[in-house]
């Protein structure tokens, strides 16, 4: 049975002002004399956020400072929404790193896709998102600002763990 | 001790305007604060508790916001009714303070001074005449602003103002023909004990005309024009009514007025109705000042500080009360408001005034002097007319969907008011 509305029959001839008036405030006295707050104090308290909240991008790193990033190319390409700029480079060892990496968290709508496909585990989104800024410009992050961020990575879905717990 | 004089009754006149009109500023900008943080409580919230400790400093952070805010004007408005508008809506307010009694009075240096900014002999006629001025600033904003919303809540102002100063100036014939005077501090002396037979009756007027001090509340809560007679402001149907084209300080006008307009209307319920500035039962603090000069009990200064803080006391669980009830119910519907205006309260108070005024003429006559045992007789025949009102008259015959009242042929049978649902037995 797709819900049945429950009606309330209030005969008219038993309705009154003062009476329904008199519940009501006792109703809202109960409210004003033991509050149950309800307000969460933001700035003060913060939300328990889940592990795999999909927030602000983050670079891993070497042990040495350097992104882990090799300049495959894959994230650019299957992010959805163009916001990854890759410029890949070669080294003196013949190894491959981004020359210049850029996200643009204004663009980006958190899919996670960059995540999942990188192939190093180099490019993650993070627990994080109180990412706001005066300008739009500083919404482009680059390869030096996502190493340095510090927020937790985003816990990607285990399939042997479907609830994540 | 005689009643102040000459030089010195001038300047501390002066001085009771000053201080008084400061206090009232005080207690209108800190009430702004109460009503947010009472409004935070009924919905399980907090209120405003960020700025300054509890929240307190918010008051200064919302003056100071008014005053720094653009003032916007729109195109085609009239500037002069424009600007007066909200002028209008505080000063009457504020005035009004003037003739009512704060406390008993104190005896100084220079002789008796009553605790009152102007004793008028006509006080309860410049309540009335002054009250019914708060709808200028409401109809001039709504008018001056040149726009469809303000203009439908200026209308919508204007007639409830109107319908409602009627009941409330009806309310409070009985208090005069208890009273037999017009003079504020004889309204609040007539409600104190003092020996039978000199027109004080003992009892807060609440008790002895209880249905006039119930239609004194309700209306005056409709003259405030706030939940549930919130009409000319209705912000989910007029946007923000009359006032929707206000903004920075003219709209922080309207708004000091409305919590000013709040205040007092507490204060003139406390004065006729809940014994002005006497404290119940006590003896001491019955001082009455006669036409004549003569000074009745014995003042003292801890006396005017104690009654002081009775009317504040007073007035302030009223105004708390009227946040509480603001908090708590819906607005009327238009044609609601009309009935229960015209339809209820007039009726009711005309067939109230005959039935006291023949009360008071039978205990006259029979030859019962003023005091406790008359206000019992009142009392019993009031508790008996509360019954019937809340039993009877109010009962099915004062709400009513707009369908029902549609007119139908004689015979046929009264219109469905609401669809029948699935689940409902036929």
């Amino acid at each position: 049975m797709p819900g049945s509305v429950k009606i309330v029959v209030r005969p008219e001839a038993s309705a009154s002002y003062v009476r329904a008036i008199s519940t009501g405030l006792g109703i809202t006295l109960k409210h004003m004399v033991k509050p149950k707050k309800q307000t969460q104090q933001y700035p003060d308290e913060k939300w328990d956020l889940s592990r795999r909240l999909r927030g602000t991008h983050r670079m891993a790193t070497h042990e040495d400072g350097r992104a882990k990033c090799v300049g495959c190319g894959l994230c650019p390409t299957v992010c959805p929404v163009n916001c990854i700029k890759l410029i890949p480079a070669e080294d003196e060892n013949g190894e491959r790193y981004a020359a210049v990496y850029e996200i643009d968290e204004f663009r980006c709508i958190f899919c996670g896709f960059c995540q999942e496909v990188c192939p190093v585990e180099a490019i993650h989104l993070g627990v994080h998102y109180e990412n706001a800024e005066y300008s739009r410009e500083r919404w482009v992050y680059d390869l030096e600002r996502l190493t340095e961020l510090e927020h937790p990575f985003t816990a990607l879905w285990d399939p042997f763990d479907p609830a994540s717990e | 001790m005689e009643p102040m004089t000459g030089t010195s009754f001038i300047v501390f006149t002066a001085l009771k305007v000053v201080v008084f009109f400061v206090l009232l500023l005080v207690f209108v900008a800190m009430s702004t604060y109460f009503e947010r943080k009472i409004a935070g409580f009924i919905q399980n919230r907090s209120g405003p508790n960020r700025v300054g400790p509890l929240g307190l400093l918010q008051v200064m952070a919302d003056g100071l916001k008014f005053i720094l805010k653009e003032e916007t004007e729109p195109g085609g408005s009239n500037k002069k009714f424009f600007f007066l508008a909200p002028v209008l809506a505080l000063v009457p307010a504020t005035v009004l303070f003037a003739v009512l009694p704060f406390a008993a009075p104190l005896p100084t240096r220079w002789g008796l001074m009553e605790m009152i900014v102007a004793d008028a002999p006509v006080g309860f006629l410049y309540v009335l005449a002054i009250a019914s001025l708060g709808v200028y600033g409401m109809v001039l904003g709504g008018w001056a602003s040149n726009s469809k919303y303000p203009f439908l809540g200026a209308l919508r102002g204007s007639a409830q103002m109107v319908s409602y100063e009627v009941a409330l100036a009806m309310s409070l014939v009985p208090v005069l023909m208890l009273v037999g005077n017009v003079t504020m501090p004889e309204i609040v002396s007539a409600q104190q004990r003092f020996a039978e037979g000199t027109g004080a009756y003992g009892a807060w007027f609440i008790l002895p005309l209880m249905v006039a001090g119930l239609i004194f509340v309700i209306s005056g809560v409709a003259e405030t024009g706030r939940v549930p007679f919130d009409l000319p402001e209705a912000e989910s149907e007029l946007v923000g009514g009359f006032h929707t084209e206000y903004s920075a300080m003219k709209f922080g006008m309207f708004f000091l007025g409305e919590y000013a307009h709040l205040i007092t209307t507490a204060a003139l319920i406390t004065i006729f109705f809940l014994g002005g500035w006497d404290i119940p039962f006590w003896e001491g603090d019955n001082i009455r000042v006669l036409a004549d000069g003569t000074v009745i009990g014995e003042p003292a200064w801890w006396k005017t500080l104690l009654t002081l803080g009775s009317f504040t006391v007073k007035s302030l669980a009223l105004v708390l009360f009227f946040m509480w009830l603001r908090w708590t119910i819906p607005r009327f519907r238009y044609d609601q408001l009309m009935d229960l205006g015209w339809k209820v309260f007039i009726p009711l108070l005309m067939g109230y005034i005959m039935l006291m005024g023949l009360a008071i003429y039978l205990l006259d006559s029979w030859g019962i002097p003023s005091g406790l045992k008359y206000s019992a007789a009142l009392i019993g025949l009031n508790v008996v007319l509360m019954v019937i009102l809340v039993w009877v008259v109010d009962r099915g015959s004062i709400v009513r969907g707009a369908t029902a009242r549609t007119r139908r042929a004689p015979g046929t049978a009264p219109a469905r008011t609401r669809p029948v649902a699935p689940n409902e037995a036929d």
